[in-house]
């Protein structure tokens, strides 16, 4: 069952044609890597799909919510751990308080984080908050979680604890879209690579498929990467 | 006049120096938010309306605008002054001239506040009211604590400006005194007054910034 079903997506900023002619559909419990070279569209698909940025034509179809962790976290300063992550569902789902508790615990447990409820943002390190943001989307039970380039604001050596956490979530069958410049990562978690160019899909595929491609944009990317 | 009967005085001034502070922290607070959604407002007539009240405000002085606000209705409509109008026309004046300044700070904050907190609120699900109230207004008040304060203390110091409309708060009555008694004494104890006065505040928004600085 598609869970999202993209179709002919067209978006431009002031004349620029960001997107376009976008199609794409992710199936339940799939993982969806998006790579592509800095300024092909990534994050203009993630925010047309989540709601973000108002695609110019084209259909966004969903089946359930959606959550979305943000490159930068955007944690609620204000709020600690703990009301971070149960704030939405309380409030907005209007969820009751002790069995949105019992699971924000859960989750800060899964996320190693049990110790940091009572934590505020700037108390953590980066990957303590990223992981408290994976939390506080993963609170409201959505159908497919986003993330655009989660472990880019982050340290190196910081990057693996997330990347734990996603492979973690993808062993459970989340369903997962993911922008990443990580190509090792991608590789090993997608079970489905799209490939983005100048504001459309170039080359998508298997993880197999696509680093073994022919398309001559895409070995130019990969070898960019080889180089580094 | 002995000096017992001269604090006596003095301290009548006081109060109405404290009554004009208060009632105009009061109105001007709400009145500078509202004043602020009109000059953040999508809608640009409202929008240009509330940048010209604001500029205008800003640009003239207190005292004329108190005396408008005094002689405005009866050079403008013919209604007769009352005696009670007077301290009326002070806390209107104040209220709309502070709330011009408490808007543009109001603004401020509310824009130095980052997109990621809307997007994030938008996100999870909250509404454009319940992203205001629970999460930009919290960190907004944080934000705008210290310019807010620095406003209340030049208030402080304006409620003397009352003088323009023969009110006779403190620094008023101290005058009077001064002028009567030829005596610097009044003057000194004024000066006290209005000092301790912003001791109060500044002690008072320092414990508020403590309270809030649980958080970055
Ligand atoms: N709000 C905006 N206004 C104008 N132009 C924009 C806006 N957002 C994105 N763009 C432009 O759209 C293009 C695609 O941007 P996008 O952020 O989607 O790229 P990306 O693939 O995510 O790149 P990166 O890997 O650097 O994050 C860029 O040329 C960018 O300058
Ligand atoms: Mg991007």
């Amino acid at each position: 069952m598609s869970l999202l079903e993209i179709r002919h997506v067209q978006k431009s900023f002031d004349g620029l044609e960001v997107l376009k002619d976008i199609s794409m559909s992710v199936e339940e419990g799939q993982v969806v890597a998006i790579i592509g070279p800095s300024g092909s569209g990534k994050s203009t698909l993630l925010r047309c799909c989540t709601g973000l940025e108002k695609a110019d034509s084209g259909e966004i179809h969903y089946e359930g919510t959606f959550g979305l962790v943000f490159q930068n976290f955007n944690l609620f300063p204000h709020y600690s751990v703990l009301k971070n992550i149960m704030d939405a569902p309380v409030r907005t789902q209007k969820r009751p308080k002790d069995e949105v508790r019992r699971q924000a615990m859960e989750l800060l447990k899964k996320m190693g984080l049990s110790d940091k409820a009572d934590a505020y943002p700037h108390q953590l390190s980066g990957g303590q908050q990223q992981r408290v943001s994976i939390a506080r989307a993963l609170a409201l039970n959505p159908k497919i979680l986003f993330f655009d380039e989660p472990t880019s604001a982050l340290d190196p050596e910081l990057t693996g604890e997330i990347l734990k956490v996603i492979k973690e979530l993808a062993a459970e069958h989340m369903t997962m879209v993911i922008v990443t410049h990580e190509m090792n990562f991608a590789r090993s978690v997608a079970d489905y690579i799209v490939f983005m160019d100048q504001g459309v899909i170039a080359e998508e595929g298997t993880p197999e498929e696509l680093f073994h491609s022919s398309n001559p944009r895409m070995q130019e990317f990969l070898r960019k990467f080889d180089e580094l | 006049m002995s000096l017992q009967t001269m604090l006596q005085e003095l301290s009548a001034g006081m109060v109405i120096s404290v009554k004009i502070f208060v009632c105009t922290l009061l109105f001007s607070l709400p009145l500078g938010m509202i004043l602020c959604f009109g000059r953040m407002s999508k809608w640009w007539p409202l929008k240009m309306l509330t940048k010209l009240y604001i500029s205008i405000m800003r640009g003239t002085p207190l005292m004329l605008q108190l005396l408008v606000v005094y002689f405005g209705p009866y050079f403008i409509f013919g209604i007769k002054i009352t005696p009670e109008y007077r301290m009326i026309a002070i806390y209107i004046g104040f209220s709309i001239n502070y709330a011009a300044y408490f808007a543009e700070i109001f603004r401020a904050g509310i824009e130095s506040i980052p997109v990621g907190q809307y997007e994030a609120a938008q996100i999870l699900g909250y509404s454009r009211s319940q992203t205001f109230v629970h999460i930009i207004l919290p960190q907004m008040v944080k934000r705008v604590l210290p310019p807010v304060t620095n406003e209340t203390i030049t208030l402080v110091k304006d409620t003397s400006l009352a003088y323009a409309l023969s009110v006779t708060e403190m620094f008023n009555t101290a005058k009077q005194i001064a002028a009567a008694q030829t005596t610097m004494v009044p003057f000194a104890v004024a000066a006290v007054f209005y000092y301790i006065f912003n001791l109060l505040v500044a002690v008072l928004a320092e414990g508020l910034e403590k309270k809030l600085s649980y958080y970055r």
